[in-house]
C-alpha cells in the first residue's frame, strides 16, 4: 500500500458559532486506508467532512487533500451524504442521480455521458438492475447505495461516507460494506459512524472524534485489529468479512492509546508519511 | 363568431396576439415552473410577483401626479421585482430561519403600497386590471419582449441543465462538485423576477404565479425527469392557456381568470385520481 498522504489535518481549529468544535486537531490518512471516523454526536465528524469536502474552512491550522486545498481538490472526493434533503416528487432515475457524481464546476459534459456507461459503478453497488428505476421509489438501503454509486462516477481518488448505515436494516448494510470491500485498497476511504460498538472489519485504522480527557476536541488514531476476530470458515469470504465486525473496547474513544491498539498513535503534529498509526 | 373564426379573422388581431401570447408563455411558464417547483422557490415567485404590485401603483402616482412624467408601470414594477428579488435571495441566502416570514413580509407589503398609491392616484385605475391582466390587450411589442425572454430562459437551462438539477436535488453534493449553487439560485430568482414583470402586464400577478405551478403540478405527476418535467408543463400551460381564452370568448369571461381556473380544475382533478389510485 502506498504511504502517500490522502488527507493531512495540521493544528486544525474549527468552530460554529460559539461552540468549540475541533481543537488543534491533527491527524493523516494514507492513500488506500480504510478509515473509520467514530465519536459519539455532535463530537464535529461531520464538521470533519465538511472540512475535507471543502464546504467549511479552519478557523486555524491547515487542511491537504492530497498536498493541495481541500477546494482545489473537490472534484478527487466521492461523498455520500447521511441525510438528504430529498424531496420525493423530484422526478429523476436513479441513471440520472449516479450521472450526477460526474459533474464539474459549471460544465456541460456530464450530459455527453451516456446512461450506459455508468454501468460498472451501478455494478459495483449492486443496483445495476434498477438503474432505469425511479430514485423515488426504491428503499431507503437501496438508495443509499445509489448514492454511494453517484459517488464513484466521477472516479474519486478519496470516498467519504457520512454514517452510511444509519436507519439502514441488516441486509442493506451487508451489501454496502460488500461492495466497500470491492474498493479497499484502490479507493481512500473515510466513513464517519457514531456506532463504536461496530466498526467494520474492513476499517485499517480507526480515527476517534472528541471525548478524549484533556482534550475534548481532538482527535485519536489507532490500528483495529479486525483480522483475529474473524472465524476461520469465514475468512475467504468477502462478504462475510463484514459478519466479524470489530466491538471497539468501551474505553477506545475516552481514555489514552496506549490501551487499546498494539503501536498507537496519538495524532499530533507528526512526522508525516512514516507514521502509519501501528500498522 | 367562434373562438376559432375569429383566431383568422384579419380584422381580430388583438385574438391573435393573445394566441401568441399564450404559446410564447408557455415556453416561459413551462421552464421556469419546473425550475421553481423542484428547487421549491413557488413561494419566492409569490412573494416577486405580488410585490410588483407597489411598483406598478408608485409608478402610476408619480405619472398622474407629474413628478415623473411618462413613467410607465412597467418601470416601477421592475424596481420592486429586482428589490424584492433581491433582498430574497440576501435572506436565504444568509438567515435561513427568518426567510418565511420575511417573504411573507414583502409579499403584503409591496401589495399595501399598490394599493395605497392606486386609490391616491387621479383619476381611475382599477388593481384588478394588475392582478388579473388582460391578454386580449397583448401588443406586438409585448410578443416581440416575451420571445426575447424565451430564448434567454431557454439557453440557461439548457447550457445549465447539469448544475440546475443538481443543485435542486441535493445542494450540498452539487457544492462538493464546484458547483456555484448560490449562484445558481440568485440567478434564478432573477430571471422569475424579470418574467413576472413581463408576464403581469399582459397576464396579471395572480396568474402569474398560478401558472408557474399548476401546468408543472399537473406534469409531476407524468414526468421522469426535469426535462420531461419543462416539456409537458410547457404543453399543459399551452393547453389550459389556449382552453381557457376559448371558453373565456365563448362564455364572456375575464379571460385571465379563466385560463387560471382551468389549469386550478386540471391540477385538483389530477392529483384527486393520483391520490385515490394510490390509496
Amino acid at each position: 500500500m502506498s504511504h502517500n498522504v490522502a488527507i493531512r489535518f495540521t493544528d486544525v481549529g474549527f468552530s460554529h458559532r460559539e461552540v468549540v468544535v475541533l481543537e488543534h486537531a491533527s491527524f493523516h490518512v494514507h492513500a488506500g486506508e480504510f478509515v473509520t471516523l467514530v465519536g459519539p454526536n455532535g463530537a464535529g465528524k461531520t464538521t470533519i467532512l465538511r472540512l475535507i469536502l471543502g464546504l467549511a474552512r479552519p478557523a486555524y491550522g491547515s487542511i491537504e487533500i492530497f498536498g493541495v486545498s481541500p477546494q482545489s481538490a473537490m472534484t478527487e472526493i466521492g461523498y455520500v451524504p447521511q441525510y438528504m434533503n430529498y424531496d420525493p416528487s423530484f422526478p429523476i432515475s436513479v441513471a440520472e442521480v449516479v450521472r450526477m457524481g460526474t459533474l464539474r464546476g459549471t460544465s456541460r459534459d456530464t450530459m455527453r455521458i451516456p446512461l450506459s456507461s455508468m454501468a460498472d459503478v451501478l455494478e459495483k453497488v449492486g443496483i445495476a438492475d434498477l438503474t432505469d428505476r425511479p430514485y423515488a421509489a426504491l428503499s431507503g438501503g437501496q438508495r443509499r447505495r445509489v448514492l454511494v454509486a453517484r459517488a464513484l462516477a466521477g472516479n474519486p481518488r478519496i470516498l467519504v461516507l457520512d454514517e452510511p448505515t444509519a436507519n439502514m436494516d441488516r441486509a442493506s448494510e451487508q451489501l454496502l460494506f460488500a461492495a466497500l470491500g470491492k474498493l479497499k485498497g484502490e479507493t481512500t476511504i473515510l466513513m464517519a459512524t457514531h456506532d463504536t460498538g461496530f466498526v467494520s472489519a474492513l476499517s485499517d485504522v480507526v480515527l476517534c472524534v472528541g471525548e478524549r480527557e484533556g482534550a475534548e476536541h481532538g482527535i485519536l488514531r489507532h490500528a483495529s485489529v479486525p483480522e483475529d476476530r474473524m472465524s476461520s470458515n469465514a475468512a475467504d469470504d468477502q462478504l462475510a468479512r463484514v459478519l466479524h465486525d470489530t466491538e471497539l473496547p468501551d474505553n477506545a474513544c475516552c481514555c489514552g492509546a496506549d490501551e487499546v491498539s498494539d503501536k498507537p498513535s496519538v495524532s499530533q503534529p507528526e512526522d508525516g508519511a512514516g507514521q502509519g498509526g501501528g500498522r | 363568431m367562434s373562438f376559432f373564426a375569429a383566431l383568422v379573422d384579419p380584422s381580430m388581431p388583438f385574438v391573435r396576439n393573445a394566441f401568441m401570447a399564450s404559446l410564447l408563455s408557455s415556453l416561459l411558464f413551462g421552464v421556469l415552473g419546473s425550475v421553481v417547483t423542484v428547487k421549491r422557490i413557488a413561494g419566492l415567485a409569490g412573494s416577486i410577483s405580488h410585490a410588483v404590485l407597489g411598483g406598478i401603483g408608485l409608478a402610476l402616482y408619480l405619472d398622474a401626479r407629474k413628478i415623473i412624467p411618462g413613467l410607465p408601470p412597467v418601470v416601477g414594477a421592475l424596481v420592486f421585482a429586482i428589490v424584492a428579488a433581491a433582498l430574497i435571495g440576501i435572506v436565504s441566502l444568509k438567515a435561513k430561519q427568518r426567510e418565511d416570514t420575511v417573504i411573507n413580509a414583502i409579499w403584503a407589503i409591496g401589495m399595501s403600497i399598490g394599493i395605497i398609491f392606486i386609490a391616491k392616484t387621479p383619476g381611475y385605475a382599477d388593481p384588478m386590471s394588475y392582478l388579473f391582466g388582460n391578454i386580449l390587450l397583448v401588443t406586438t411589442t409585448d410578443l416581440y419582449l416575451l420571445a426575447a425572454l424565451d430564448v434567454v430562459v431557454i439557453v440557461l437551462a439548457w447550457r445549465f441543465y447539469p448544475q440546475i438539477e443538481a443543485s435542486a436535488f441535493d445542494e450540498e453534493f452539487a457544492q462538493t462538485r464546484g458547483v456555484k449553487t448560490d449562484w445558481v439560485f440568485l440567478v434564478t430568482l432573477a430571471v422569475t423576477a424579470i418574467s413576472v414583470v413581463l408576464l403581469q402586464t399582459f397576464v396579471g400577478i395572480v396568474m402569474v404565479i398560478a401558472m408557474l405551478t399548476l401546468p408543472t403540478g399537473v406534469a409531476s405527476y407524468f414526468s421522469k425527469n426535469l426535462k420531461g418535467m419543462m416539456f409537458l408543463s410547457t404543453a399543459f400551460s399551452f393547453v389550459f392557456s389556449f382552453a381557457g381564452l376559448g371558453l373565456s370568448w365563448r362564455l364572456d369571461l375575464p379571460s385571465g381568470a379563466t385560463i387560471v381556473l382551468v389549469a386550478g380544475i386540471a391540477f385538483l382533478v389530477v392529483s384527486a385520481v393520483r391520490i385515490k389510485h394510490k390509496a
